[in-house]
């Protein structure tokens, strides 16, 4: 890590009693992309208002290099952010939204003028200078609170959930232009907090996976999703998140629930006898094979349908390439790839064994 | 049978417009009667039911016998009620914004007492200040002044404007002060160059209801004041002698609702884009 690299140690916020961050420790590096990921108020929008100064500790610390960046206040600090909604100027049209917080850095009318026109070319906003915010649409609303985080140099770059009130089509366009524009600048950390990994695949970077105001596990962007440390981490950093299923290990063979008996696969071998949780992506397990559920739901997303079985005590979700679409209540046949299946503590549900990693197509360059 | 219901709906509008314009034309018409017109029953066409006069008018005008003027106390009732509106709105949205954003502690008072200590000030009966404020404003020598009456005013309309802002603010995502202290504002700025400019419509409810409020105050202005400093409510009561002047209070009412109601035709188009668009969800 770099001299100017930042750094939190032992934070704490507590806002009315209830705990919204609780003894963070994390190492940010003076520049690239981390994802924050985590459900909702998993504490990621705190952690970024701690990082933005809108929001002090109870205790901890949060430095660049020697700077005490706590005692330095929000509007003295090169940090821009977009918010999940869409905050604009109301009383301001496009252009002097964007070049508000030029003027507050006291930029030259030229400078302005400038800055201006890239940054509205890389946002596509060149048409809606002269509109206000309530004139545009969600995304150009979007796009412009992005430019106005975009256009002054910042340090840090906050960005909370900003395509989560899009739809589809534009957040998938967003996410993609997202990549170019946070490699435009060398020296700028970007922090995005979202609850979709498939943003976190696509920005690379670091990975940050909060739960309950707790920091569960921190790591490149690869390495969490092969070696995910707990239960949490794998749920959180897998869309669909990954089934996991309870069951024992006994007489040379994994039981899991409905009498389902499955082989022990050669990097399982070592586990003693006793009870495990079992955890396999949904991508990991085919249709077709000799074990069998009910199908309690098929959605189809994009280019491949999801089934949702019913298990006793829990369900099983399946990923099929391609759109199938079946009728709820159809028995549908499977089998799992034992190769995959990771292993966590049945009780405090931390990672025990991880399966060979390989490489995935279709999910960033994983 | 939708147009019966359309019917009803009209029949509805026009007996509550009568009911609220009655009273206006009634004193519209009454002021343009001399005391035998008023006096010789309920007429209400000029020229055919009754020969109109400008006599009442003439009076309030100081042309005319035994006539006041009502520009004084009008003219007085203005100053009052404007400067401590204005007055009141600043401080109150000031006061209002601090309340609204930032968390005050003073053992165990917290923001929520305070705000309640300014509504507070509205529960009580007129009267118990009275006695109060004309000890203060006498011990000041301001009874009887434009100064002593626009301390009192402030006094009574800052409560108001407090509790319109602080209700308005509440409503006016944070996001919105947040995203002006990321791009540079500091707390003042955050309020003066992103706050205000989106608060119009908070603005004129609560300005709406401090000139209201001021304007029509009988009470104090009745109680402060003696001679000197008249205020129009007290100066179109005080018409009322021996006989009672049917025909000057009429048209002295009718000065005293115009204001109003001109303040209301010039405000209407605020209030319909009551909420900031645009601000974040």
């Amino acid at each position: 890590m770099s001299k100017k690299h930042y750094a939190m140690r032992n934070l704490n916020v507590a806002l009315g009693g209830e705990i919204h961050l609780q003894n963070i420790n994390i190492d940010l590096p003076q520049s690239g992309v981390v994802t924050i990921i985590g459900r909702t108020l998993a504490g990621k929008t705190t952690l970024l208002k701690v990082m933005a100064g809108l929001q002090g500790p109870q205790s901890g610390a949060f430095t660049q290099g020697e700077t005490d960046l706590l005692k330095i206040p929000a509007w003295k600090r090169k940090v821009g952010m977009v918010y999940q909604q869409f905050v604009n100027y109301p009383h301001l049209d496009v252009r002097q939204n964007i070049s508000f917080p030029l003027k507050r850095a006291k930029f030259s009318e030229a400078d302005i003028a400038r800055k201006l026109t890239y940054v509205t070319g890389l946002l596509g906003l060149e048409d809606y200078l002269d509109r206000r915010p309530a004139e545009l649409s969600g995304g150009q609303q979007q796009r412009v609170a992005l430019a106005r985080s975009l256009v002054k140099e910042t340090d840090l770059l906050l960005l909370d959930e900003p395509l989560v009130n899009l739809d589809y089509k534009l957040r998938e366009q967003l996410r993609e232009e997202f990549r170019r524009i946070f490699s435009q600048s060398a020296d700028r950390l970007v922090v995005y907090a979202t609850t979709d990994p498939a943003e976190a695949m696509i920005l690379h970077g670091q990975v940050i996976i909060m739960h309950e105001g707790r920091v569960v596990q921190s790591g490149d962007y690869r390495d969490v999703y092969h070696f995910p440390a707990n239960v949490i981490a794998a749920e959180v950093y897998n869309d669909p998140p990954m089934n996991l299923l309870s069951g024992e290990i006994e007489a040379g063979q994994i039981h899991l629930a409905d009498g389902l008996k499955l082989e022990i696969p050669a990097h399982l071998k070592k586990l003693e006898a006793g009870t495990y949780v079992f955890g396999i992506r949904a991508m990991d397990i085919e249709v077709g094979g000799k074990s069998k559920a009910t199908l309690a739901l098929a959605e189809v997303n994009g280019s491949s349908t999801i089934y949702h079985l019913n298990l006793t005590g829990s369900s099983l979700v399946i990923e099929r390439e391609g759109v199938h679409p079946l009728a709820v209540g159809t028995p549908v046949a499977f089998s799992l790839d034992t190769s995959r299946l990771y292993v966590f503590h049945a009780l405090s549900g931390d990672a025990l064994v991880f399966p060979a990693r390989k490489s995935v197509s279709g999910q960033g360059d994983i | 049978m939708r147009n019966l219901l359309r019917l009803i709906k009209f029949a509805a509008i026009l007996i509550w417009s009568a009911f609220v314009v009655a009273p206006f034309l009634w004193a519209l018409t009454t002021s343009f009667k001399t005391a035998n017109g008023v006096t010789s029953g309920a007429t209400y066409i000029p020229f055919v039911d009754y020969q109109p006069s400008l006599g009442a008018w003439k009076g309030l005008f100081g042309s005319g016998g035994g006539s006041i003027d009502i520009m004084g106390p009008f003219v007085n009732s203005a100053v009052v009620t404007l400067s401590a509106s204005l007055i009141s709105l600043i401080l109150g949205t000031l006061a209002a914004y601090g309340l609204s954003r930032f968390t005050y502690k003073a053992g165990p008072v917290g923001n929520a007492d305070l705000t309640f200590f300014f509504i507070s000030q509205r529960i009580m009966p007129p009267v118990v200040l009275a006695i109060p404020f004309f000890l203060m404003l006498g011990l000041f020598g301001l009874l009887d002044t434009i100064f002593g009456l626009v301390i009192v005013y402030i006094a009574l309309l800052m409560p108001i404007a407090v509790w319109v802002m602080v209700d308005f603010f509440n409503q006016v995502p944070r996001e919105l002060d947040e995203t002006a202290m990321i791009d540079g504002c500091n707390p003042v700025e955050t309020f003066w160059r992103v706050i205000l400019p989106n608060s119009k419509p908070g603005l004129v409810v609560a300005g709406i209801f401090c000139v209201v409020f001021g304007w029509n105050d009988f009470f104090f202005a009745f109680t402060l004041t003696f001679t000197k400093t008249q205020l129009l409510p007290v100066a179109i009561v005080s018409l009322n002698s021996s006989v009672t002047p049917w025909w000057s209070l009429s048209a002295s009412a009718l000065i005293s609702v115009a204001p109003l109601i001109l303040v209301a035709f010039l405000v209407e188009r605020y209030l319909d884009k009551g909420n900031i668009a645009g601000g974040g969800k």
